[in-house]
């Protein structure tokens, strides 16, 4: 008798515990992971609401938005003619895209076809490129990744590239990358310390400057999809607002990227 | 009167206990059937089973998953030599030989082993085991089958001494003082008798460490490479788990019945070894 009234009295408390402030949960690219946290601290400061990301991917988080499982999807690409039939894309920021070497390797720049031969596997040595006498390693993301699905669309390797080995995080490229003399990865910007060295691209320095100004041509858009199908939650849409907003642009401009929301434009 | 009727009510709480821990297994090993058989239907048998080249978002989509398999069966029975011995034998020391302020002191470090999360395992095998295995075998990159055995078998080695060692302290202590009194010396009589008596314990906990390695996914997904390769030791190979976990969030259509399959494939093994291992008991104790 007496562990039942315990027992009962302890779920009481947890249903408790849930209400009070309003939990969003969002789920999609690995990529915007940093971009997003930025945003949803602001968002949690600003308004009280928590928001719950979870990291999966660009096209799990499209397919958790078209399945239900939850309202707003992230991600790091286009979508394709499939998937803009049954989705709203709202972007929110630029990202450049970075090809990182280890800090040991000697090679500074590369241009589109040297990459694309790299990841195709013709040229498999760094001295092909003025580098040390060593093996070529060319590390990617899964499948599903938008980052890889731009890395690939931009340098004209879709389907074509032999990977060494296969990542499914940001953090997880670069961790490879830098214990790696031969390894060379891509990721985005913003995921870049100090482990791995950036190389330029076609010369092109990933500086602000040569972003904006269209010169460093690997970027690619984080946005919020949204089914075109349902109605959104209120809790949802104020999300979408904030981000889109200059306030939202504010945080997104703090964690790296370039804020491209409808009223942060300039 | 009163005391009666507690007593049933009691069994009544035991016996829906189990059928609530049958039941989730029955409903999962149910729900894999559905899932999995409609794809294998669809791609065929021989070439899911057998087919070499997965590609399952190329223009032609290919299912063959024979290179997880292999590289499963090849990780697991690479652990299983590795980490076997090691476990058997250290577990012979600990319950045999070791004097008695060592043996606790041991078992509490093995059974601590078993506590580490694994995906420290996959972060300490990503950024000390890889790049030792690239420097001392002189390859371009150390994520490959070679490393995930490594971490594999440290991962089993716990479960390994824990069952061994139980067994073999359950071994009846006439049997040994016997073996001592005809003068064999204590390790003859550790290697010569308490471990054959102890046999069907240390199969157990090689099942035990089978069924570990095989379902291992956070921390061979970070040092074995994730390449679909046919496996070789020095490859980026990738295994059925991690197949399945790679790319189910963002598959859809045929794509993902194919990975409920792969996880079918995955549980049938489970069951073959099971069934091969009590069998082979049975046959000894004849």
């Amino acid at each position: 008798m007496r562990l039942a009234a315990v027992l009962l009295s302890f779920c009481l408390l947890l249903v408790g515990c849930g209400s009070g402030s309003k939990t969003l949960t969002v789920e999609g690219s690995t990529s915007v992971e940093q971009v997003l946290g930025f945003l949803t601290e602001g968002y949690e400061q600003e308004t009280g609401n928590r928001v719950n990301f979870n990291p999966t991917g660009s096209s799990a988080g499209i397919e958790a938005v078209l399945e239900g499982r939850c309202d707003i999807g992230v991600v790091s690409r286009e979508l394709t003619a499939e998937e803009t039939e049954k989705l709203h894309y709202i972007p929110i920021a630029v990202d450049t895209i970075v090809l990182v070497v280890n800090p040991k390797n000697s090679i500074y720049d590369l241009n589109s076809e040297d990459i694309a031969s790299i990841f195709k596997g013709e040229v498999t040595n760094w001295k092909h490129f003025g580098g040390e006498d060593r093996p070529i390693v060319p590390i990617g993301r899964e499948s599903g990744s938008g980052t890889r699905d731009v890395f690939e669309s931009a340098t004209g390797t879709k389907g074509e590239c032999q990977y060494v080995q296969e990542l499914t995080s940001a953090g997880d490229i670069i961790t490879a990358v830098s214990v790696n003399e031969n390894a060379i990865g891509y990721t985005s910007l913003e995921a870049v310390k100090g482990s791995v060295k950036v190389l330029t691209f076609n010369g092109t320095e990933p500086t602000e400057e040569n972003i904006k100004s269209g010169k460093y041509t690997l970027n690619r858009r984080f946005s919020l999809v949204v089914s075109a199908s349902r109605q959104l939650p209120q809790n949802n849409r104020e999300f979408l607002e904030f981000a889109t907003s200059s306030r939202g642009a504010y945080y997104i401009e703090l964690a790296g990227a370039v804020a491209v929301g409808k009223e942060s434009q300039q | 009167m009163r005391f009666v009727d507690k007593e049933r009510a009691f069994r009544v709480l035991l016996f829906l206990c189990a059928i609530v821990t049958v039941a989730f297994v029955g409903v999962i090993i149910i729900y894999l059937f559905v899932a999995g058989i409609p794809a294998i239907k669809e791609i065929g048998l021989r070439d899911f089973l057998f087919g070499t080249e997965w590609r399952p978002e190329s223009q032609t989509p290919q299912f063959g998953i024979l290179p997880f398999i292999l590289t499963s069966v090849y990780g697991t029975v690479g652990a299983i030599l590795l980490g076997v011995p090691l476990g058997v034998l250290c577990a012979v020391f600990i319950a045999k030989i070791a004097p008695r302020s060592i043996r606790s002191m041991l078992k509490t470090t093995v059974e601590l082993l078993a506590g580490i999360p694994s995906v420290v395992f996959g972060l300490i095998g990503m950024t000390v085991l890889v790049p030792f295995v690239q420097r001392v075998f002189n390859l371009p990159s150390g994520a490959n089958l070679f490393s995930s055995i490594i971490v594999l078998s440290v991962m089993i080695l716990p479960s390994v001494v824990n069952v061994s060692e139980n067994a073999l302290r359950s071994v009846p202590k006439e049997y040994e003082l016997g073996s001592l009194a005809l003068g064999a010396n204590r390790v003859e009589t550790a290697l010569r008798v308490s471990m054959p008596a102890a046999k069907s314990g240390i199969a157990a906990s090689i099942v035990l460490g089978v069924g570990r390695s095989i379902g291992e996914t956070m921390a061979v997904m970070m040092v074995s490479g994730n390449v679909a390769n046919m496996p070789s030791l020095f490859k980026s190979v990738r295994y059925l788990t991690t197949a399945v976990s790679g790319e189910m969030s963002y598959s859809s259509g045929l794509h993902r019945k194919a990975l409920f399959s792969i996880a079918l494939v995955l549980l049938l093994f489970l069951l073959i070894i099971n069934l091969s291992f009590k069998l082979l008991i049975r046959q000894d104790k004849k």
